[in-house]
């Protein structure tokens, strides 16, 4: 327990002259200060963030704020009170700020796909795909349709389909051809 | 270490050159007091019938009114400079509560004994106006020049410690007030020196929240 809390008394001396030197306009100081810090910081926000992208954002709110604010720290006080204070304030201030978000926003999947990159409307065109496809398996004829559900999309073998249809396996062959057809023409015209 | 996070650490170093470190705070809220009491005696002794003033301040009563409101605008702006520092405790804020206590009740016994002597004709405008005019002539260039101060911190909280500042610099309006005051105060006198206080003070909030980050 003591060599712990000798280490963290002796990294908190040595964060504070690194800022102190950083006030100087020592970069490289400043530098090693800002990547020793992250660990902290991140114990800090995980006091009130779980997903590990708030967490982020509240350690990169952090980082601003100290190079914001690095004018106000007196090195005869101790940096890890200060460094605490803000992330403190900045984690909650993220917490309010998706609160708020929260209670004037409804989750609506739809509503993002609209973007002006394709990858980003996948989800959508996936949705608007199956619902086609249904449209224009519910328009072949009942022979087709039964071949082509129990053998493309059941994915049994002509001779299990054969079994449960009734139908011979020459018959399945040439009606699942001719329903692959169809439904090309079909989702050709519908979608040019 | 996430690659966003690595890259802003980057960009921060880049630009990051040596900075003036702030005066402590002490020191910063008695240069700013010092050169409001500097103001405030060149002003009553130029202006002001002091003459008058001796005569009312023979009452004691008017001793604690006047305690009460300079030791509300010194710990008020004492209390706002330090909270405009990240590691200050928050307990800060409550420092200009015992005086504004002791002013609102010392002031609210004054106005009683003006009720026995006047009864509902204290409720009168008369010279009210005038201290409304008084304490934000000179509470608001005041707080301006306190909101500058106070922004050079980039306090976390600004709403807090320009509500404070606020309170601060209209209770030295009202404690200079006392001196251009030929007369006790009435309810009405109370009414206006608190709702002006409030005032400046919500004001001075509200301009924390967008100026003083």
């Amino acid at each position: 327990m003591t060599g712990s809390s000798d280490h963290d008394s002796a990294s908190a001396l040595d964060w504070s002259r690194l800022m102190a030197a950083a006030q100087d306009g020592d970069r490289v100081a400043y530098d090693r200060l800002l990547r020793q810090v992250l660990p902290f910081i991140r114990a800090i926000a995980a006091r009130q963030h779980r997903s590990p992208d708030r967490i982020e954002d509240v350690v990169q709110d952090v980082l601003l704020t100290i190079h914001r604010v690095r004018h106000t720290y007196d090195p005869s006080r101790p940096f890890e009170a200060w460094l605490a204070a803000i992330a403190r304030r900045r984690s909650i201030d993220l917490l309010r700020r998706h609160g708020r978000i929260g209670a004037a926003e409804t989750w609506e999947a739809g509503a993002y796909e609209t973007f002006a990159d394709p990858r980003a409307n996948k989800e959508k065109e996936g949705r608007d795909a199956t619902s086609t496809l249904g449209r224009a398996l519910r328009g072949l004829p009942p022979g087709q349709r039964e071949a082509l559900e129990l053998v493309k999309l059941r994915e049994l073998s002509l001779a299990e389909a054969s079994r449960q249809s009734g139908k011979s396996v020459g018959a399945l062959k040439v009606n699942v051809h001719r329903a692959l057809k169809a439904l090309r023409t079909r989702l050709k015209g519908e979608t040019s | 270490m996430t690659g966003a996070t690595d890259r802003l650490i980057e960009s921060l170093v880049e630009s990051a050159g040596p900075v003036h470190r702030l005066r402590p705070p002490a020191v910063r809220a008695t240069l700013f007091l010092l050169a409001v009491a500097a103001l405030g005696a060149l002003t009553i002794l130029l202006f002001s019938d002091l003459s008058v003033f001796a005569r009312r301040a023979s009452d004691p009563k008017l001793d604690w009114e006047l305690a009460g409101t300079l030791l509300t605008g010194i710990f008020a702006v004492v209390a706002a400079f330090e909270l405009s520092l990240p590691d200050r405790s928050p307990l800060w804020a409550l420092l200009p509560l015992p005086p504004f206590a002791l002013w609102v009740a010392s002031t609210g016994y004054s106005c009683y004994r003006h009720w026995l002597a006047f009864g509902p004709d204290g409720w009168e405008i008369g010279e009210s106006a005038q201290c409304f005019r008084f304490i934000l002539a000179v509470g608001v260039p005041l707080g301006v020049s306190l909101l500058v101060l106070l922004r050079k911190a980039r306090p976390l909280a600004p709403a807090r410690v320009a509500a404070l500042g606020g309170l601060g610099v209209a209770a030295l309006a009202a404690f200079l007030l006392q001196f251009f005051h030929p007369f006790d105060v009435t309810f009405m006198d109370l009414s206006v020196h608190l709702v002006v206080v409030g005032l400046v003070t919500a004001v001075s909030t509200l301009a924390g929240r967008t100026y003083v980050r």
